[in-house]
Order: C-alpha cells, then structure tokens, then sequence
C-alpha cells in the first residue's frame, strides 16, 4: 500500500496479478475497517477525517490496480458528489437542534443505545457527513491528478 | 418587517434565476411588489401618528449585540415612501422602457435586490445590520451601474462606483465599532441617550472622520463626487431610482439620523457646512456647462446632495426642516426630470440638448410635466421647491455668524441649479422642431404616467404643503432634531428678505438660461481642469497601484516553489525568532526529561538514516520514499506518546502523499542536484536554523508555565456534554464542530480547485 506498483501508461493492463488478487480481497476489509473507525470514534482513536481518509485510501489502492476508469465504475456517481452530499449532511445535523429551539450544532442524543454502534446522536451524522467529504476531496483531488497528469 | 424583507429579497433571487421563463410583456404586473409595499409602509404612516416609533424587534446574534430590530419613526418611513412610491413608478416606467431587452430578469433581480437593501438600511436599528444592507447597496447598484455589461465606459463606471461606494462602507464599519467600543451599544435608539458621552470621548473626531467618509462617499461629495456622473451610464430607469431617492440618499440618511447623536455645535456642523457648501456650489456651476441632459442632471443631484449636507451641518431648526423638506422635493422633481430624459432619449436617441428642441409639440404631457418639475427645482411660488427654498434661506439667515455670506453663496448655488433645472427639463421642449425629428413616434402613455404623477406631486404639495408637512415631515423633523419646533410648511411667508432673495434666484436663473448659449463649447472650458479633478487624482491612484501589485506578484508568485518555501521559512524563523529571544528567557530544564529508551533511540536512528538519503540520493523515487519514511517515524512517536488519533491521522496522509508524488513522477523535470556550492550552504543555514528554534520553541514550552483550564474542561465535559469518551474526537464533532465544518467547507473548496484547474488546462489543450 505504501509503495504501489508504478502504472504504466503505456500498457495500464499490465500484468499485476498479485496486486490484483490482493486488493480483490483488501478492499471490503479497509471499507469495513473504515467504517469501524468512524463508528468507535466517539470512544476510542478514530472518527470520521481517519476513516474517510482509510476509505480514499482503499478506493486509490483499487484504481492502481485496476483503472481509474474501473474504480470510477464502482461509484454510481462521480465521487464528487460525495462533497456536496456530506456537506449537507453535517450541516443539516447541525441544523436539527435548531427546529427543537436549540442553538445550532447543539448534540442531541438518543436516550436507547443501538446495538454495536453504541449512543446515537446528531454527532454521529456529523461525523459521517465529515467521513464523506473527506472521501470526496480526496478522491477527487487524486483521480483529477492522476488522470490529468 | 423581517418578513417582508427577506421575502423581497427571495423575490429578487426568483426574479434573477427565473432566466427568460417570464415574458417581456409580463414585467409590466411586476410594479406590483413595490406597489403593494408602498401601501404597506402607508398603513405605517397612519400607525406613527398615533405612536411615533414603532419598534420591531428580532433577535439575531444577541450575545454579540447584533439584532435584526427595526425601528419606523418618521426618518425612516419617509425614506421608505420614497424608496417603495418613486420604486413603483420606476418598475412601471421601465417595464416599457426596457421592453424586449433580453436581460430583463437581470434587471428586475437586481433592481429588487437593491430595493431591499435600502429598505433594510432605512429600518434597520442595528448598526452592524446598516452596515450590512448599506454594503449590499454598494453591491446591487454595481450591477444596476454596470448593466449595459458589455460596453467597457459602462464596466469601468461600476467599478469606480463600487470602489469609491466600498471605501466608504469600510470607513463607516470603522465609525460603527468606534461607537461601540465606547458606549457598549449598537443600537442607534440606545445611542441618543449616551450623545454625550460620545462627543467627550477622545475618539470623537476619529468616529466623525469616519461616519463622515462613509456618508460623502455614498452621497457624492467633493472629492468623492465623481462616481456619481460616472455612474449615468446605467440605463435611465436606474439612474432616476438611484439618484433621486435612493442610493445617494443613503449617506444624507446615515446623517440626519446621527445628528442627534453626534452634532456637537462645532466639528460636525463645521464639516458638514464646509463640505456641503462646496460641494453645492461646485457642482452646481459645473451642471450649467454640460450638454447631455443626464450629465447636467448628475452634477445638479450632487449639488442638491450638497445642499443638504449643508443643511444638516446649519443643523438649526429652519436647517433641519429645509433639509427634510428637500429631500422630498429633490425626490419629486429630480426623478421626473430622469425619467423625461429616458423619453426624450427614447424618441430622438440622443440626450445632447444642443440638438434637441420643440418636442412639445410632439409630447405635450411629458412638457407639462418636465415644465413643472423644472420649475419646482428652480423655485418658482406655487411648486413644492418654493417652499424649500424660502426654508433655505430663512435657515442661511439665521446662521449667528457669517450669515450673508453663506446666504450669498445659498444664492449662487440656487441660480445656477435654477439654469440647469430649466436646461434639462425645459430646452429640449422649446424652440423649433428640427426637420429630422419631424417624424419621432409619441411617446407611449405608460412611460409619461410616471412622470405626471411625479410632477403633479410636486405642484400638489407645492399647493398645499400642509399635507407633506402633516403627514410625514413634522415627524420626520421629531427624530432629527433634539428640540421640538412650531414650525410649519406655508405658501406664504408675507413681504420680506426671504421672499426678495427667492425673487432674485428665480429671475437671475432664467436671465442665465437665456443668456447662456447652450453648445458644446463650454464643456471644453470646463475640461481644462480636469487635470487637477479629483477624479483623475484618483484614477491614476488606481493605476499606479495596479503596477505596484503587478510588480510585487511578479516578485513573490515567481513560480518557484522552493523560492516559495524559502521565502515562508525565513520569514517564520525571523518572525518567531525575534519574539522568542526579545521576550522570553531562554532556559533549559533536563531534569524533568524522561531518560532515553532503546525504541527511542532506534526511530532516531531511522530517522537520521532516512534523512541522510533524502538528501543524498539521485533518484527522486528514493527521496519520496524516504521522506515517507520520516513520515512513519513520526507516527511511531506520536503512539509512544498517547495521541493515536494523531498518529493514524499522520499515518494515512503520509500514505497518501507518497501516492500523489508518485502520481505526479513522470512529469516533473529531471531530478535536481544543486551541486552549487551557495545554494547548498544557504538552504542549510535556513534549515538549521528554522529546525534549531522550533526545538528551542519545544523546550521552551516545557518550562514555561501554561494554563490548563481549556484542556481541564474538555477532559471534564467530553463525556457529560459530549457523551463521548475519546476527546480529540469530540472536540472535533461537537465542542469545534463548527470549525470542522468550515474546514469541510476549505477542503472542498481545494478540490474543486484542483479540479477546475487541470480539467480547464486539459480543456484548453484540447482546443489548441
């Protein structure tokens, strides 16, 4: 993950069979672990900026493996909209509390915690919108180098 | 009332974004909206007669003093007449003016917009929301100055006005937190109680010096004046809505409604009298050598602006009420005179009155009513600008000092306004009609019905003035003036000095018309000073400050980024640097450092290791990786010392750099070495000494005492407030959530950069 085998522009199809196979097999496992530090942010190390980061870093890995175009595919969207979307989504968790005559971004709090995930509040929206904001920008950014460059 | 506004303003923003889904002959229904707030604000003029003020307050940002409270008393209603009746007109006026122009959704956006802004400022109690709506004036009217977009004379007078408009905003906010520092209160009500206290402050004349740089800024006078005849390259309709009513009035508002407040007998009304004096009498004599019919009535509006600065600065009760007064009789008549200017231009296409005469034969009704506006701006009995007038002069005469002087130069200035008012609103209608304009088409009925009702207006309160003074006048003066008065508009003030002065401007005025030859020759007399004219002082101000920060660019954005790096580098060193050696002494604490271990001890190793490739390798692949390396590293360091949420952190961006610089590999230029033996010694000593004082800065704070309330309170309420336990994280979604949302907000902003950037180029390359 560290080093990726370079691209080679000329031939993108290049044999890799063992990166291949192995990102096949990483890719659900950095999701899921993402998605893991998003959740345990609240009360041990992560949250959303790490795990949004992890998440960029599985789909990057996937497009060295493959192509850009492949991992591209694997979005019904463009990633780009990963920033809007989120954007929305931390500011409207922001917004809740102001509809129950709060002052913005006041953390509201379920008083039943849901199994696995633990207590669930406006935070945890926060941070999700924040998880994909950052999935967004640097998707983004990196897929706009790589293909431009 | 908050209601109302922002529905206007969301008005604007359908209007603008509705794009050509509304149809040319639809825009005629939309007088409508100021119509029916002009009725609106009439229900309000029927309510202060039986309370005075009317307040309405909205909580905005209380903790910070900043509410949305508005307050209707007879200043504001006035103004708010003004701005909603003259808009009604206007709407109406330019549905048929502009018909079939293709950006007219642009216009009526941006135009509603602006009427909004100065509904807003009218009303507002709030300093800060003044300042707010005074600056979205600026805005809105750049884009009305500006709307003929693509002819460059049009752009560049948007742009002066903005600047000059803008500068003045900024000086005004300066004045606004002056005031509030000094009495703890943004509300203008709350500030008529402490006008004391300001006025004994010893920032009193820094306060004046900015509230009075906002308000000639934005009412146009001298040296700021320029901007305004610049600003006549918008279309008429503008022209007559922003300076007879609205924009230019804006700084007489800030004014009078600070008059209370801060008219201390000496350096307000000294200024003002000076400023304004000058001001009337300069542009009034410059109005009499113009030829363009919007030419000559820009410079008589900064006159008429000019009149009334110098009236407030009288600021005696007869002052006072001659200024009021005539802010509703420039009102009436000036905007008819515009308006008559956009028909005769419509009919003849061209505004030069030198060409132009006879058209009463063609357009009887619109002579009828730029005769009568021409008199109301000249004075003649029986017009509401007599009444004006004779208020002038009784409030000149009353000045203890110099009194026949500044009634003599009230005079002069009166005269040449008088020539210039008949120039524009007169010459064109006289006189033969020339063969060419034999077959002009009349004028269509919607566009002369503004300016009848205008004119009317003016003779009706001309007639009985009992019903301007009554209705909206007497309790305008209440909120002006600290002292009540029994004064009271009348026709007749009886045989005396008043009536002979009035007597001799009018017929002065009319020997001047005749008299004068109305051709372009006089404009190049009056050309010959444009040398030392404020406005060309200005203008190369700008340009020169364009090179300046052409230059200066080319010296720091040179491209490089190592000269970039450098530049950031020695800058911080000296920066920190001299902080920390000036301020603190200097002193090490080995005790308390915790001894070495062998882990330690071996990411120190790696560490150098790592380093010494970095600089020593050839290959540009070896230097990233090893520069990755020194990223781990500090990771590591970060897990020993309990912050793994910075340590993952670390971790993924390190990873991610490496990816980028792979990424971008191929293409940058060969690998350099600088093998020259300066350049190496150079980069070392930054590096040395920048690496040295941030260890100094580390050790420093280990000694240095430091207040643990943030933290303590943090690690208290992360679980009680927060319901959370790892505080890095609730800092960031909860505590700071706020921040993190605008670093959201940066982020994205960098990517679409990123994007932008080298899709445009890919674009570009296309193309090529």
């Amino acid at each position: 993950m560290k080093k990726p085998n370079k691209p080679n522009p000329a031939n993108p199809k290049s044999d890799m069979i063992i990166l291949k196979t192995a990102t096949n097999y990483l890719i659900p496992l950095l999701l899921m672990f993402s998605v893991f530090v998003l959740l345990r942010g609240h009360y041990l190390p992560g949250g959303g900026f790490v795990g949004g980061l992890i998440a960029s870093i599985a789909f990057i890995l996937h497009s060295f493996a493959h192509t850009t175009k492949e991992t591209l595919k694997l979005f019904k969207f463009s990633p780009k909209t990963l920033i809007p979307i989120g954007s929305s989504l931390s500011i409207l968790s922001g917004l809740l509390p102001v509809f129950v005559g709060k002052p913005f971004l006041t953390g509201l709090w379920l008083d039943t915690s849901v199994a696995i995930i633990g207590s669930v509040g406006t935070a945890l929206f926060f941070d999700l919108g924040v998880y994909l904001v950052v999935i967004g920008v640097t998707l983004t950014i990196i897929f706009t180098i790589k293909e431009n460059v | 009332m908050l209601a109302i506004l922002i529905s206007i303003f969301v008005i604007a923003f359908l209007i603008l974004f509705s794009g050509s889904h509304i149809r040319s002959k639809h825009y005629k229904f939309i007088g409508v909206i100021p119509l029916s707030l002009f009725a609106y604000f009439c229900y309000y003029l029927v309510a202060i007669h039986w309370e005075e003020v009317i307040f309405l307050p909205y909580e905005w940002i209380p903790s910070l003093g900043i509410n949305l409270n508005f307050k209707v008393d007879g200043l504001s209603l006035l103004f708010a007449l003004l701005i909603t009746g003259i808009g009604s007109l206007v709407y109406f006026y330019a549905s048929y003016y502009l018909k079939n122009h293709p950006y007219l959704n642009r216009f009526y956006g941006y135009l509603t917009l602006f009427m909004g802004a100065m509904l807003g400022l009218v009303l507002s109690d709030n300093l800060i929301t003044i300042f707010m709506f005074w600056e979205l004036t600026s805005i809105s009217s750049f884009f009305l100055i500006g709307f003929n977009n693509e002819d460059e004379s049009s752009r560049k007078s948007a742009l002066t006005a903005l600047a000059i408009t803008g500068l003045g905003g900024f000086f005004m906010l300066g004045g606004f937190v002056l005031i509030h520092s000094i009495t703890g209160s943004y509300s203008i009500n709350e500030l008529l109680t402490s006008s004391e206290v300001i006025q004994n402050n010893t920032l009193f004349p820094l306060i004046l010096f900015f509230i009075f740089g906002g308000a000639f800024t934005k009412s146009a006078q001298f040296p700021f004046h320029f901007w305004l005849p610049g600003a006549m390259q918008a279309p008429t309709p503008v022209s007559a809505y922003l300076h007879s009513a609205t924009m230019v009035k804006a700084g007489i508002y800030i004014l009078a409604r600070f008059s209370p407040v801060l008219s201390d007998g000496f350096w307000w009304n000294n200024t003002l009298m000076i400023v304004g004096g000058f001001t009337m009498l300069y542009a009034a004599f410059h109005s009499i050598f113009r030829t363009d019919m919007k030419g000559i009535l820009a410079y008589s509006t900064i006159s008429a602006l000019g009149i009334i600065v110098f009236l407030l600065g009288i600021g005696n009760e007869y002052a006072l009420y001659a200024a009021l007064t005539f802010i509703l009789v420039h009102a009436l008549y000036k905007a008819a005179l515009f308006l008559v200017t956009g028909i005769v231009d419509h009919a003849v296409h061209t505004r030069d009155i030198s060409q132009i005469s006879g058209l009463r034969k063609v357009m009887p009704w619109v002579f009828f009513a730029s005769f009568i506006a021409a008199l109301s701006s000249a004075g003649v009995p029986l017009t509401f600008g007599f009444i004006s007038k004779d208020l002038i002069y009784e409030a000149t005469l009353h000045i203890p000092k110099w009194a026949m002087w500044i009634t003599g130069i009230a005079i002069l200035t009166n005269i040449f306004l008088a020539c210039s008012g008949f120039m524009a609103g007169i010459k064109p209608f006289i006189g033969k009609l020339p063969e060419k304009h034999q077959n002009i088409q009349k004028p269509r009925k919607s566009l002369w019905i503004p300016v009848v009702i205008l004119s009317s207006l003016s003779l009706i309160f001309g007639l009985f003035p009992v019903l301007a003074d009554k209705g909206i006048l007497k309790l305008a003066f209440d909120t002006v003036s600290k002292t009540p008065t029994e004064l009271y508009l009348k026709i007749w003030h009886g045989f005396g000095l008043v009536l002979l002065l009035s007597a001799t401007t009018i017929i002065l005025g009319f020997i001047l018309f005749f008299v004068k030859k109305h051709n372009g020759k006089s404009l190049f007399f009056i050309a010959r000073f444009d040398k030392i004219a404020p406005k060309t002082i200005v203008e190369n101000f700008g340009e020169a400050t364009r090179n300046f920060a052409f230059r200066y660019t080319r010296f720091f954005h040179n491209g490089y980024l190592r000269n970039y790096l450098l530049a950031i580098i020695i800058f911080l060193t000296l920066l920190v640097g001299y902080r920390l050696f000036t301020t603190t002494p200097i002193e090490v604490n080995t005790e308390d450092l915790s001894g070495f271990r062998i882990y330690e001890l071996t990411i120190f190793v790696m560490i150098i290791v790592a380093i010494y490739f970095t600089i020593r390798t050839k290959s540009r692949l070896t230097a990233i990786a090893s520069l990755g390396i020194i990223g781990y590293c500090i990771c590591l360091i970060f897990v020993f010392y309990g912050a793994p949420d910075l340590a993952m952190t670390q971790f993924t961006i390190d990873t991610l750099t490496v990816v980028l610089f792979v990424l971008v590999l191929f293409k940058l230029p060969p690998f350099l070495g600088f093998k020259n033996k300066t350049i190496q010694l150079r980069d070392t000593i930054v590096s040395i000494a920048f690496g040295g004082l941030m260890m100094l800065i580390a050790l420093q704070a280990l000694v240095s005492p430091s207040t643990k309330e943030t933290s303590m309170f943090f690690a208290e309420n992360v679980y009680k407030l927060g319901k959370g336990k790892n505080v890095v994280n609730v800092i960031l979604v909860d505590f700071r959530a706020f921040d993190t949302m605008v670093e959201g907000i940066v982020l994205a902003i960098a990517a679409l950069g990123v994007f932008s950037l080298l899709k445009y180029n890919a674009g570009n390359e296309e193309t090529e």
